[in-house]
């Protein structure tokens, strides 16, 4: 059994009272629940306030760079598909710089954990709109406010077919801890989204806003029922539904691989092959 | 004897059929081979050529003069009859073009009508045409067919047997029809083996223990990602094509980070995008071998022709100072144990080490008796299972002599594994003291590089070791250099090659720059039109060449060609 302090990283530079300390405070308590110890998993995260959190929790990491975190994760896990590989990012990060990398991991269904860090603002670079900024949102170099439709990530992930598609709040810290286990135990590609208020650069999207507006799906919901968790995913408006939106059980993508039957390909022997009658196909 | 053979038609007719099992024929019977294809960007139509070099020596380059030439279009007509040797024959099928052409260096063979009538099928033509080749060179059928045989093996007996027959149908009917034939084989040698570049490359890459490929596909590099997939499931690595390159390359590091040796390779374009995560490599330390095989650009350029223009590219991609070694072999063979450099070194160092080729080397062929795969380069560096368990602590960057710092595994015992693309600590924690910051920078580069410059040998010096006359060059043109100055003996030539390109080498273990200042004239031949290498030995050693022979025109230097112009350029000075 492993304690919270065991989970204790560095002192955190977010700013005081900001969302992203409950998902650290939903993830800490989410290992000791599932009593994985700090080095038995990694964390692949980007750059922004979401992508610093590996740093603020004790653990394997790769920080890589902006966006680019879901592939440093699948070469990961194809190397090492024994250990839990959970990915951290921005809604920037993730939907903006590595948007193109999101929809190919969900094709891919590589077993990977994907918490996106959801405040609809770019934290880090000091407020500008983000992907799921809302329309007009008037930031430093958006004078005319953002004039594209924010995007849904919850409504691509289904049309994906994604194999786990999720929505938490870190303003229900309990229901955030459940939907983690959930998105860690579910085998194949999972996306949980969590809304998460920038305390500083977003006064639109606050703790009121949200709180005003999410309420969690119902005991009776079914997330096997693709048509209804469209339905459910477009809900973004004056109610926002939190919880398993979308669940299939699509066969995992290292689970395709024939050289990954055996086991992860960090244990296989030798390290190098044997050089006799290599050159005989080239005569 | 030194033929040469050259196939023209439009994509998709099958130049490249004849030429891989001519190819393989000829090596087979123990003769000396060098080829390469010249094709367009295109998958039908179009005008492609594949020329055979057939030697009783080494040959390692293309000739402008051809001996045989099989014409499958009326292009290759219009475009090569000029090339003909005194001797030279065109074998084509006059009904097929269109045209019959009344010359006596015109060998009319039915291609079609013979593999319709006796095999059943059109596409047999080109079974014929080999055998035409053959006759006319005089060689016999045995081994044609067992190659034949063996190209086939996974087709039905009875279609082996039609291009059994009609190999032999096109000798003989060559044979008989053919009385300008002049051509003769001496007795072939040792059986050899025949391997292009990007074969190479990936051989090394599969030799040198790589677990995981990640790429995505790019003209002339994709060659090396299909022989690594081909060799996949017997060696156990993962192949991924990924969606992008800037995903290839991170899908690599993430492997790499994971305790497995990782590549991928682009080309112009595709390794652009892969530049911000070179620099992520440079600063996590993480171990990659990256494969560039280069093309013409800007931009997409001419995507199936030849360059090398992007050392100095190679050499300045990523953002921010970190180490790097940059290979660049000659040959296919140079190629292999190069790439197993590149490999041993990224590991040792943390580095990424890139593999510069170029569509020129990456799809030559040549021939070997054998290849040495003896004195490959195989250390395990990192900490894998007890021994990293075993540590009483562990910082993933900790601060050491060399700069070298202790590459665990993550997952293999109870320590944490960090790092991150931010400047960081020992344990890899993302700071910003300045204090940290120099000694991360000394660490990481101002400690390793001259450890790795130790690393890098001389280049090499073939010809005269007193040469008056000094040919540089560097990558793909080793071979055509080494004709050239061969022809060039009666004026004291040396060839002076440059595989291992950066850190650039010193001169303790080779006095290049006395075997420079001792000649008359030092000539560099580049293929791009800035003179790139030359711009780095000037910036490297403050050495001038007298002159620099460019090419820019997306195709190879030739024998002739080249030593012609540097004739010229001697007989003008
Ligand atoms: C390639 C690249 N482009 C831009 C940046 C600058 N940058 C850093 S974080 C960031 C956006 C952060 O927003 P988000 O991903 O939503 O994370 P948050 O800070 O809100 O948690 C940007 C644009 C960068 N580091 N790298
Ligand atoms: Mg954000």
């Amino acid at each position: 059994m492993h304690t919270l302090q065991e989970y204790e990283g560095r002192t955190p530079a977010w700013c005081p009272g900001c969302g992203n300390f409950g998902i650290r405070k939903a993830f800490q308590q989410t290992m000791v629940e599932l009593d994985l110890a700090p080095h038995q998993f990694t964390i692949v995260s980007g750059i922004g306030q979401a992508g610093k959190f590996p740093h603020y929790v004790r653990c394997n990491t790769f920080n890589g760079l902006h966006g680019r975190s879901l592939p440093v994760a699948t070469g990961l896990k194809l190397a090492n598909h024994a250990m839990p590989v959970f990915v951290f990012c921005g809604d920037g990060d993730c939907y903006g710089e590595g948007g193109n990398h999101l929809l190919n991991a969900m094709r891919r269904n590589v077993n990977l954990t994907l918490f996106v860090h959801d405040n609809q603002i770019y934290g880090l670079t000091k407020g500008q709109a983000s992907p799921t900024s809302l329309e007009g949102t008037v930031s430093n170099t958006q004078p005319f406010g953002a004039l594209s439709q924010p995007f849904n990530p919850m409504v691509l992930a289904v049309a994906m077919d994604c194999s786990f598609v999720a929505r938490g709040y870190v303003g229900d810290i309990d229901h955030l801890k459940e939907l983690m286990k959930e998105a860690i135990n579910h085998q194949g590609f999972s996306l949980l989204d969590i809304f998460q208020p920038c305390v500083t650069f977003n006064k639109v999207n606050t703790y009121d806003w949200y709180k005003k507006r999410c309420y969690p799906v119902e005991s009776t919901y079914d997330p096997s029922d693709r048509v209804e968790a469209f339905r459910r995913a477009m809900e973004f408006g004056e109610r926002i539904p939190l919880g398993v939106l979308y669940r299939n059980q699509r066969p995992v993508f290292e689970e395709k691989v024939p050289v990954l039957r055996e086991k992860p390909l960090v244990r296989q022997e030798p390290l190098f092959p044997r050089v006799d009658g290599m050159l005989e196909e080239f005569y | 004897m030194d033929y040469t053979i050259k196939i023209g038609g439009e994509a998709g007719q099958g130049v490249d059929t004849i030429g891989a099992i001519l190819s393989k024929i000829f090596t087979r019977a123990g003769y000396h081979v060098f080829s390469h294809p010249d094709y367009e960007s295109r998958v039908r139509g179009g005008h492609n050529f594949l020329q055979i070099r057939l030697a009783d020596r080494p040959v390692t380059a293309s000739r402008d003069i051809v001996d045989i030439l099989v014409a499958l279009d009326r292009q290759s007509i219009i475009a090569h009859e000029k090339e003909l040797s005194a001797d030279g024959m065109v074998v084509y099928d006059s009904a097929a073009l269109g045209e019959k052409v009344e010359k006596p260096a015109f060998l009319d063979v039915p291609f079609t009508d013979m593999a319709i009538k006796q095999g059943g099928s059109k596409i047999m033509a080109n079974t014929v045409a080999t055998g035409a080749v053959l006759g006319m060179l005089g060689m016999d059928l045995g081994i044609a067919r067992e190659v034949i045989r063996g190209e086939l093996k996974k087709k039905d007996e009875h279609v082996i047997k039609a291009n059994l027959d009609l190999v032999v149908a096109g000798h003989e009917s060559a044979t008989r029809n053919c009385s300008r034939c002049a051509f003769a084989l001496p007795p072939g040698g040792q059986r050899k083996l025949l391997i292009a570049g990007n074969e190479a490359i990936g051989l090394g890459a599969v030799l040198s223990g790589c677990k995981f490929y990640s790429a995505y596909p790019m003209t002339p590099s994709t060659g090396i990602f299909s022989f690594v997939a081909g060799k996949a499931l017997e060696y156990g690595i993962v192949v991924e094509q990924a969606e992008d390159e800037i995903a290839a390359i991170n899908m690599a590091l993430g492997a790499s980070f994971g305790g497995v040796r990782s590549m991928t390779a682009s080309s112009g374009g595709g390794f652009a995008l892969m530049v911000e995560g070179l620099s992520l490599a440079g600063m996590t330390e993480t171990p990659i071998v990256i494969g560039l095989a280069q093309r013409p650009g800007p931009a997409t350029g001419l995507p199936t022709r030849t360059e090398q223009g992007e050392l100095l590219f190679a050499l300045y991609a990523g953002h921010g100072e970190f180490p790097r070694v940059i290979f660049a072999p000659g040959t296919p063979e140079q190629a292999i144990h190069l790439t197993n450099k590149a490999f041993d070194l990224a590991e040792k160092y943390q580095i990424p080490a890139l593999v510069l080729s170029d569509q020129y080397l990456a799809d030559s062929s040549w021939s070997y008796e054998t290849l040495n795969l003896e004195e490959l380069r195989n250390t395990d560096y990192r900490l894998r299972g007890e021994t990293f368990r075993n540590l009483q602590s562990y910082k993933r960057h900790a601060l050491t002599a060399s700069g070298i710092s202790p590459l665990g595994i993550p997952g293999d015992g109870p320590h944490l594994v960090v790092t991150d693309s931010d400047e960081h600590d020992e344990e890899g924690h993302i700071v910003e003291d300045a204090e940290m910051r120099r000694a991360m920078v000394q660490k990481r580069l101002l400690k390793k590089m001259p450890l790795i410059k130790t690393e890098i040998e001389p280049p090499t010096v073939y010809g005269s070791d007193k040469p008056e006359v000094v040919l540089v060059g560097w990558g793909s043109t080793y071979g055509v250099l080494k004709e050239v100055v061969e022809r060039l003996s009666a004026r004291n030539a040396a060839m002076l090659h440059f595989s291992e390109i950066y850190p650039f080498p010193g001169t303790q273990k080779l006095d290049y720059l006395a075997l420079l200042r001792g000649a008359k004239r030092t000539i560099c031949v580049e293929q791009n039109a800035m003179g790139k290498f030359a711009s780095l030995m000037r910036s490297e050693t403050g050495y001038t060449f007298d002159a620099n022979i460019l090419k820019y025109d997306g195709r190879p230097f030739t024998v002739e060609s080249l030593s012609g112009e540097i004739d010229a350029y001697l007989a003008g000075v």
